[in-house]
């Protein structure tokens, strides 16, 4: 049996049967790594002989003992490169542990190698990466999403159990959509980013990616709560958000705002959105119509907000205290601007000279503040929302996934794939997706994800209406076919 | 065409990144469609909001000031481009 192809729940019942060993889960995924990855390239680098030694000291009766979990190259892990898919952080070697990384070691996960992504998670293709994309398992002519596209992608691929992402506007679950994963944003403070390559810092979540919802429950309670280290954390007691899991969706009232059903929808992504709303009044729930009137704003206030703290944010990287440093500087000016140049990508160049306008004098009374003002609107808009219902349904992505190089020359038509997830971050509230169906596109089936969101430290709420989903359903249980893929692009 | 254009070169500067002149006609181009889709914000009253910097208002959390462990200064200087003497060797500034 390919072990690579278990969840984190399958493997570890076999780990404390004793049937399977860590080590040999380590060896099955380098296995299908260098089987498959030449086609997906979902990893940047991967460290097996590292991985093989953490596996044969693995505790497996720790809540996730001898399991690994691949992680996004944004998170910090003592003695990896630690890179952001960015020219400028060439051979940087994180010198610590993030602190959801000594959570993982403490529940006896192996962190595993380092996915791809867009450079410092700004995109929403991973065409952005300094080292190219990935590819989708599903179509390889296609994006996983991004940017945790590396971490959807080797996880549709089974080239891992599952993956750490991080979320600022959908980076978690718009990849997780498109690639047929399941993928959670969690509540803004729920997790410690303390390690985590700050993007938007007001905006920023870490969270998992699975190949089903248990999965994703089960690292929620391990990543999840205070951390001194991150003073943005929350200090509410963690739930085991595994026990609800299996309550289903009687008695509770899961809203459909009209605002999210609209014009470029894409029609079979509707058509299989309405499907599994139709499935969840079979299942019990109450459903009932909701509006989020200033949803229409929110790609515009994340567009100035997220560029703007990105701004701030990035100037550390001024080629002094690690990573990349240009040749032939004439001055400390030249110095700054030379490495940048070459550094930077060109969205990350983007972003930090919009982020830059948008505060600078004169103008951020005119962008930044106003924006700041109609997240409050956008953030009422969900308190308004939650008052009436439990959970909110609606698509994760207008679209399945596009085609490589479809978007990369207009940023405004890129920007828009995270057009249904970034509210979320804006107020805050936590949100998964799952896969609810496939559209057929051009003889490829591609999937399509489900969102969920819900109220501020509601994750339970989520997982129990995600999971009562997913087991009526098969979805999760597809597989692409990579081998095929592989043919096709050899 | 855009109706919003900014001084793309300028801004770039207070940035501190150098951009070539082709570069720099793209990006204003491309941020100049962005900032007309921004334009969008000004359909709403906003006089009366309150601005959200975060989700959660949490304020003043401090630890106890105690020294506690840091990296270790060679692990961190190992990433630097250029170090000597425990030090970071940075581009010279003074004439």
């Amino acid at each position: 049996m390919a072990l690579s192809s278990l969840t984190v729940h399958e493997a570890q019942d076999l780990l404390r049967r004793k049937e399977i060993s860590p080590k040999e889960i380590v060896e099955d995924l380098v296995r299908r790594i260098e089987q498959v990855d030449g086609a997906v390239h979902g990893y940047l680098s991967f460290d097996a002989g590292r991985a093989l030694k953490e596996a044969e000291h693995a505790d497996v009766s720790l809540p996730l003992g001898g399991i690994p979990i691949s992680i996004k190259d944004v998170v910090s892990v003592q003695g990896h490169p630690c890179g952001c898919a960015s020219k400028i952080l060439q051979g940087y070697v994180a010198p610590f542990d993030a602190t959801v990384i000594k959570k993982l070691r403490a529940a006896g996960a192996i962190p595993f190698g380092r996915t791809n992504m867009d450079e410092f998670a700004m995109g929403s293709s991973t065409e952005n990466s300094a080292f190219g994309p990935s590819r989708n398992p599903w179509d390889p002519d296609r994006t996983p999403g991004g940017s945790s596209g590396g971490s959807s992608a080797v996880v549709a691929a089974d080239e891992a159990l599952a993956a750490l992402g991080s979320d600022t506007g959908g980076s978690i679950r718009q990849p997780a959509a498109l690639c047929g994963c399941v993928g959670v944003k969690p509540t803004y403070g729920r997790v410690s980013r303390y390690g985590l390559v700050a993007f938007a810092s007001s905006l920023d979540q870490i969270g998992p990616l699975t190949k089903d919802v248990r999965d994703a429950a089960m690292i929620m309670n391990v990543i999840s709560g205070v951390d001194p280290c991150d003073s943005t954390t929350l200090d509410d007691p963690v739930p085991d958000y595994t026990v609800d899991l299996d309550k289903g969706v009687k008695n509770l009232t899961l809203g459909l705002p009209k605002e999210y059903f609209i014009k470029g929808l894409d029609p079979q992504v509707e058509e299989a959105v309405r499907a599994a709303v139709a499935r969840y009044e079979k299942l019990g729930a109450n459903i009932v119509d909701i509006s989020l009137p200033h949803t229409e704003y929110a790609l515009s206030t994340y567009y100035i907000i997220a560029p703007a703290e990105a701004s701030a944010n990035l100037a550390r990287f001024d080629g002094v205290r690690y990573g990349f440093r240009a040749d032939g500087i004439t001055g400390l000016l030249d110095h700054y601007g030379k490495t940048r140049e070459e550094g930077f990508g060109q969205e990350v160049k983007r972003r930090i000279i919009l982020g830059t306008y948008a505060l600078s004098s004169g103008y951020y009374d005119a962008y930044y503040l106003r924006a700041q003002k109609v997240r409050t609107l956008i953030r009422r808009d969900f308190d308004d929302a939650f008052a009436k219902v439990d959970a909110i349904l609606c698509p994760t992505s207008p679209t399945p996934a596009f085609k490589l190089g479809e978007r990369t020359g207009d940023p405004l038509q890129m920007y828009l794939a995270d057009v249904f997830t970034l509210a979320a971050n804006m107020a805050g509230i936590c949100g998964i997706s799952i896969p609810c169906g496939f559209a057929e596109v051009g003889g490829k089936k591609l999937p399509i994800g489900l969102q969920i969101l819900g109220k501020a430290l509601n994750e339970a709420t989520i997982l129990r209406v995600a999971n009562t989903y997913e087991q009526s359903t098969d979805w999760h249980r597809a597989k692409p076919d990579v081998g095929g893929a592989l043919h096709s692009t050899l | 065409m855009s109706a919003t254009k900014f001084d793309v070169r300028y801004v770039a500067e207070l940035a501190r990144i150098k951009l070539e002149p082709a570069e720099i006609a793209t990006f204003e181009s491309q941020l100049g469609h962005v900032l007309d889709h921004v334009e969008k914000l000004n359909q709403l009253d906003v006089s009366n909001v309150e601005p959200t910097a975060h989700s959660f208002p949490i304020y003043n959390v401090f630890r106890e000031d105690e020294t506690r462990p840091s990296l270790d200064r060679e692990a961190v200087l190992a990433n630097a481009p250029r170090h000597a003497q425990g030090l970071f060797i940075v581009t010279k500034v003074v004439e």
